[in-house]
């Protein structure tokens, strides 16, 4: 893990914004590095405790209790569809179900601690995510840091080709 | 009432019967979110007006506008604000409550996104009234623009003088942060978010003190207020509490945002006077209607936390001296009235179920989330949230026994009132009262055959995988 002098100055930067305690700043440290790695190593762990004085479990407690933490690399567009009631009611089972099928994704690997399944070349992983909070217009799915509502399942390839036509 | 200068995108006008205070601005026609385009429509001039008052008098203000919290509880914010003790002497906090991950919900999204100046002027105002110099906004991971427009935002008020040292020459100062969650649902309970606030894991803490006006981020008094509820002190100032009072009920004043999701024509948000639209007209009228040929077997009125109504419910309420006798479309979307009626307004979030809907399906999805978000750190919920779970995983596969029902109820009952947060309570209701009103088809459920009649991938594979 190499740690760029850019980021390592956002980081310092974010840090000031805790004045009172650094502790608090795990998660935004967390984030800028899962933000640049893709995933929370064991290294990066080790980076955030010594960068904020804090025993190295202090950092990796955080990391296994939040979702939005993930302790392996996923795919290069990482997939969340809201699987709660609202967007379960407008079809986000069936759209999880097109976007493995259109991916060549294989979830039948996937348990409560390793939620995430990845396809096949690498390209996208996908996992559920509970309520995004735009229920009036499910389903709905993050990819990456990019927002998509009223995803009808048959929407499925030609969301997952914006981001094909990405890579060409 | 629609203001008659503005347009709104077409096909996201407001419905005639909303009253567009708080998203006066949301999918308005030539909107956006900077600070140039909100200085032209005398964006922060309520600060400037709050900082020439005393800090105890928007307070009182706040106090006389009979303003409710947004976020859940609805308790009266000015009465929140007076908890910090007279005596204190550590520094004070205000913390903005954007986490929004109750299901149902989807509110505070639209503020963040398309109007984030209206907030950080009600948390500087807020935060001038109570004394706080550090304030934070802490808003869930999943709204990765969110953040940016925040901070975006918070910048261009640095550069206004509207934050920072000595803020409009009154001599106050004040610095708010953008404070990103991780996907966790137990972050938007208050102590739970203090503690993620802390770079701890989000446990909620034990009560008392039951208010972090009291102790709070770092043991010092704290004030934690969802978004919507800031944005509203805005407009107390700009309109006056008395003025304000007016709108809305009296005990259930102002407006507020509900989201409706589920099976209408037109699921969407409407801000409405508090308690001047009934279920009824918001499901058939502003919503379009159910879709056609359904029947309304179900509403769950206040993010999936509250308690479900059936469609053919009814329900004895006092109004003035006498009671009288209404259904579930008679139900006035107010505070009181359906906490009258055995469940809660909660956040706004109404979730609309239909006649072609299974309720142990729709059951099996709630416990699903709230197994799934249960922090751990109570028995009876961490372990009660997933037996819950597995049982309607069961009747959903059509393996249940007709002595499940019982078990099920059990189990909730056994989480409810016996744990350290309030989740203990959201996690059981749901179970409780969809047996209370769904008995028979829960049972029906367990008789052999059943599972043909539920067909649902997401359980197909929630049973081949995770078992
Ligand atoms: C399990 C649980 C989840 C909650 N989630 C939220 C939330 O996402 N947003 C929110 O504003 N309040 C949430 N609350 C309510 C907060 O604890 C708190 O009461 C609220 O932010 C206070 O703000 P208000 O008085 O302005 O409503 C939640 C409460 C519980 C028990
Ligand atoms: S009730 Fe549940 S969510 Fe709340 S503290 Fe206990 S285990 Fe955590
Ligand atoms: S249920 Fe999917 S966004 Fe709320």
């Amino acid at each position: 893990m190499d740690v760029s002098s850019q980021l390592e100055k956002e980081i310092d930067e974010r840090i000031t914004h805790y004045p009172v305690s650094k502790r608090s700043a795990v998660l935004p440290v967390l984030h800028a590095l899962q933000h640049e790695f893709g995933y929370i190593s064991e290294e990066a762990v080790e980076w955030t405790a010594a960068k904020l004085d804090l025993e190295p479990i202090k950092v990796l407690e955080v990391v296994t209790f939040y979702p939005g933490f993930r302790q392996s690399a996923p795919g290069k567009y990482h997939i969340r569809v809201c699987r709660t009631l609202s967007c379960a009611m407008a079809g986000s089972a069936e759209l999880m179900e097109e976007l493995c099928k259109k991916a060549d994704i294989d979830r039948s690997g996937i348990s409560h601690h390793d939620p995430i399944a990845i396809s096949k070349d690498g390209t996208f992983s996908i996992e559920f995510a509970e309520c995004l909070a735009s229920c009036g217009t499910g389903p709905v799915c993050l990819v990456n840091d990019d927002f998509h509502e009223a995803v009808a399942p048959d929407q499925a390839e030609k969301m997952l080709d914006m981001y094909r036509k990405k890579e060409s | 009432m629609a203001d008659k200068k503005i347009t709104y995108l077409k096909g996201k006008e407001p419905h005639q019967r909303e009253h567009r205070l708080i998203f006066r601005n949301v999918d308005r026609e030539g909107w956006d979110p900077s600070m140039d385009r909100c200085l032209k429509e005398g964006g922060y001039e309520q600060l400037k007006k709050a900082l020439k008052m005393e800090p105890g008098e928007i307070t009182d203000a706040v106090k006389a506008s009979g303003l409710r919290g947004r976020g859940g509880a609805g308790f009266p914010t000015g009465v929140k604000w007076g908890f910090i003790p007279p005596t204190n002497t550590k520094p004070v906090y205000l913390i903005c409550n954007a986490d929004e991950s109750e299901p149902g919900t989807f509110k505070d999204r639209y503020i963040i996104h398309q109007d984030p100046h209206q907030l950080i002027e009600g948390m500087v105002i807020s935060c001038f009234a109570v004394g706080a110099k550090l304030a934070y906004i802490y808003i869930r991971e999943e709204f990765p623009e969110g953040a940016q427009i925040l901070e975006k935002a918070i910048a261009e008020a640095h550069e206004k003088g509207f934050l920072g040292k000595d803020i409009q020459g009154s001599g106050f100062d004040l610095e708010i942060y953008v404070h990103r969650g991780a996907g966790a649902y137990i972050c938007g309970e208050e102590t739970g978010l203090i503690e993620s606030l802390e770079g701890k894991r989000p446990y909620p803490r034990i009560k008392p003190p039951y208010f972090p006006a009291a102790l709070g981020l770092y043991m010092s008094p704290t004030i934690v207020n969802n978004v919507e509820s800031l944005c509203h002190v805005k407009h107390i100032l700009d309109m006056g509490a008395e003025e304000y009072a007016k709108l809305g009920t009296p005990r259930n004043t102002g407006t507020r945002i509900l989201c409706v999701s589920g099976d209408v024509k037109k699921p969407g948000y409407y801000e409405i006077q508090v308690g001047k639209v009934t279920m009824g007209e918001l499901i058939n009228d502003m919503c379009g209607g159910l879709k056609e040929g359904r029947k309304l077997k179900a509403v769950i009125p206040g993010g999936s936390s509250a308690k479900v109504l059936r469609g053919d419910e009814r329900f004895k309420i006092k109004q003035g001296d006498e009671e009288v006798e209404i259904g579930v479309e008679d139900i006035p979307m107010d505070f009181d009235t359906l906490m009258a009626c055995g469940s809660m307004a909660g956040s706004g979030g109404v979730i609309v179920i239909d006649d072609s809907r299974e309720i142990p399906w729709v059951l099996n999805n709630i416990n699903a989330f709230y197994a799934h978000e249960s922090c751990g750190q109570c028995t009876p919920c961490r372990e009660g949230s997933l037996w819950m779970k597995k049982i309607t995983d069961r009747l959903v596969r059509g393996d249940g026994a007709p002595e499940d029902i019982d078990t099920l109820d059990s189990v909730a009952r056994n989480i409810d009132g016996r744990t350290i947060c309030a989740f203990g309570e959201a996690s059981a209701w749901p179970t409780e009262s969809f047996i209370a009103k769904f008995r028979d088809e829960m049972v029906a459920a367990t008789q052999p055959g059943s599972s043909e009649k539920i067909v649902n991938p997401e359980t197909t594979l929630a049973a081949a995988n995770l078992g």
